[in-house]
């Protein structure tokens, strides 16, 4: 089974065949959001495989990042905004006003648009989010920022220089820090909004082969703005339109067949 | 070939704007390097290793120094600085991250404008009346006190400052790792916004350094040294302001060697709160 979903989930994009059902991880049903009084999102209704990756494209305005800042309640820290429905992680229900969104968080982990490496050594940079949780010895410690830095594509480019600001890499090296610093904390869920967009084109197809690896080990939702990146790197797509879900469907057929008119537009660049 | 009428008309109107512009920067700074050249001149005079070591004179004599004043407003200025600066931090940490879209935040920061553009003896008068009349006295506390309240609002507005210039995505990300809200202000905004809050309080230092209307009311002065801090405390503000009244020529040589030090001090102060500033940009 896992054989299967590793092979299977790095080629997706090429098998012509759907992909077999993989067992759900996040479970949305009903969900609207609303920021203030808009009506930002409409009765979305979908599900992220375990171990896949989905990517969420759309016009600007559509909604996919407010739908992605909806699984970690990063819209939490700003008031005025609310979500209903029903989401559920594995057996957790996200929405919950009770839920602890620490640990909400630390199983639910984000990468943003622009890199945003802390203000610290590269080390640092890893170390700090693993200390939240875990106390572990020096050694331990130096394992685990190796590993995580492997996990970012990053160590043989910051390996003789860990105690660097993190600040000194380039924008490609500092994603795949957020990225590596994301992994580290071993989060079961790993959202990317836009992670490539402030990045040149050979950093944006490191990013898009390290999210795939990931895929291997992580539930991945990627929201983008880039079609191509979408074809490239997911199982399942949802198009998003006006904040509604038009059509969510294999990767493959969103892109060869769609069944909605909107989306056909979209992808072939009618609007958009 | 002619210049054009317009053209050659608008390069004239540069010229004399240009040359008025000149003019205004010119006689700003001629006042200003003229009171520093005359500080220096008449201060350099006068500092010798006397002025640390001696105190005050007592009146008439010829010999003395500034030692108890020195000590005096460098031990005020650090409690001052020591009681406003955390609370102006903690004040602007709660405009900035906590209390962001609360209508107190915006009273807060109204008030502290007010408190900002206060005359300092204002502030003097309030101590006066809220410590001194209580205690039945001057004291060097009352003194710290009242520049405590003026260092407040400055650090107060710097730390909200800088607070808001680190981005937000910064927070969003160290939130997004589970970090609690009291770890993502400590250990991310305090850690990007670090040199500016450190010039915020280093620049508040350099206010009150000179200060001397809200030390006349409230530690006065002292003839003696003294390190008490529930009596009065001599200080180099308020002993300036008494020598260069005085018909004493020593005393005057003295008042004009305070305050060059004093000037040094707020230009020691400011050259490194610009340092401590460069370093944020270099970064």
């Amino acid at each position: 089974m896992t054989d299967l979903s590793v092979s299977m989930s790095s080629n997706a994009h090429l098998a012509s065949q759907p992909l077999p059902e993989a067992p759900a991880k996040v479970t949305v049903r009903n969900l609207n959001f609303y920021y203030g009084e808009h009506h930002a999102l409409k009765n979305i209704n979908l599900t992220l495989g375990a171990n896949r990756v989905t990517a969420f494209i759309g016009p600007s305005g559509c909604g996919k990042s407010t739908l992605l800042r909806i699984f970690n309640r990063m819209y939490d820290l700003y008031p005025g905004q609310r979500a209903t429905g029903q989401l559920m992680l594995d057996q957790t229900n996200i929405l919950d006003p009770r839920l602890d969104l620490n640990l909400l968080r630390a199983r639910v982990g984000m990468v943003f648009q622009k890199p945003t490496p802390f203000p610290m050594t590269i080390y640092e940079n890893i170390a700090f989010g693993i200390r939240l949780y875990e106390k572990i010895s020096k050694s331990e410690m130096d394992d685990r920022v190796e590993k995580a830095l492997r996990g970012g594509a990053l160590w043989n480019e910051v390996k003789d220089k860990l105690n660097a600001s993190g600040l000194s890499l380039s924008g490609g090296q500092q994603q795949r820090l957020c990225i590596a610093r994301t992994v580290a904390v071993r989060p079961e869920v790993i959202l990317f909004d836009e992670p490539c967009s402030a990045l040149d084109p050979i950093s944006t197809a490191k990013v898009e082969e390290l999210i795939q690896e990931l895929s291997e080990n992580y539930t991945i939702a990627i929201v983008t703005h880039n079609m191509q990146q979408a074809a490239r790197v997911s199982d399942k797509t949802a198009f998003m339109y006006l904040g509604e879900l038009i059509e969510f469907d294999d990767t493959s057929k969103i892109f060869t067949s769609p069944s909605d008119r909107r989306t056909q537009d979209y992808i072939t660049g009618r609007f958009g | 070939m002619a210049l054009n009428p317009i053209y050659s008309r608008r390069r004239r109107k540069d010229i004399v704007i240009r040359g008025l512009c000149f003019a205004a920067a010119a006689f700003g700074v001629t006042w200003l390097a003229l009171i520093l050249i005359t500080l220096l001149f008449n201060g350099l005079a006068g500092l010798n290793l006397e002025i640390f070591v001696a105190d005050t004179p007592p009146p008439g004599s010829t010999e003395g120094g500034l030692r108890n004043a020195i000590v005096g407003s460098i031990i005020m200025t650090l409690i001052g600085v020591g009681i406003g600066a955390p609370l102006g931090l903690f004040a602007g940490t709660y405009l900035a991250e906590y209390g962001r879209n609360d209508r107190l935040t915006s009273v807060i920061r109204f008030i502290n404008d007010i408190l900002l553009s206060a005359p300092s003896i204002i502030i003097g008068l309030f101590i006066y009346g809220a410590v001194v009349v209580p205690m039945r006295g001057f004291s060097a506390i009352a003194g710290s006190l009242a520049l405590a309240v003026i260092v407040i609002p400055v650090v107060l507005r710097t730390t909200e400052d800088m607070l808001l210039l680190v981005p937000n995505p910064l927070r969003e990300a160290a939130s997004a790792l589970g970090l609690p809200r009291s770890l993502v202000i400590k250990r991310i905004a305090y850690r990007a916004a670090r040199s500016g809050l450190i010039t915020g309080v280093l620049l508040a230092t350099a206010r009150v350094a000179g200060e001397t209307a809200p030390l006349l009311f409230t530690a006065l002065s002292n003839q003696f040294f003294s390190l008490g801090l529930n009596k009065t405390m001599a200080n180099l503000p308020v002993t300036i302001n008494n020598f260069v009244q005085s018909p004493y020529a020593y005393w005057k040589q003295l008042a004009w060697s305070g305050a060059l030090l004093i000037t040094l001090t707020v230009l020691a102060l400011n050259i490194g709160a610009r340092i401590v500033g460069a370093e944020r940009t270099a970064k």
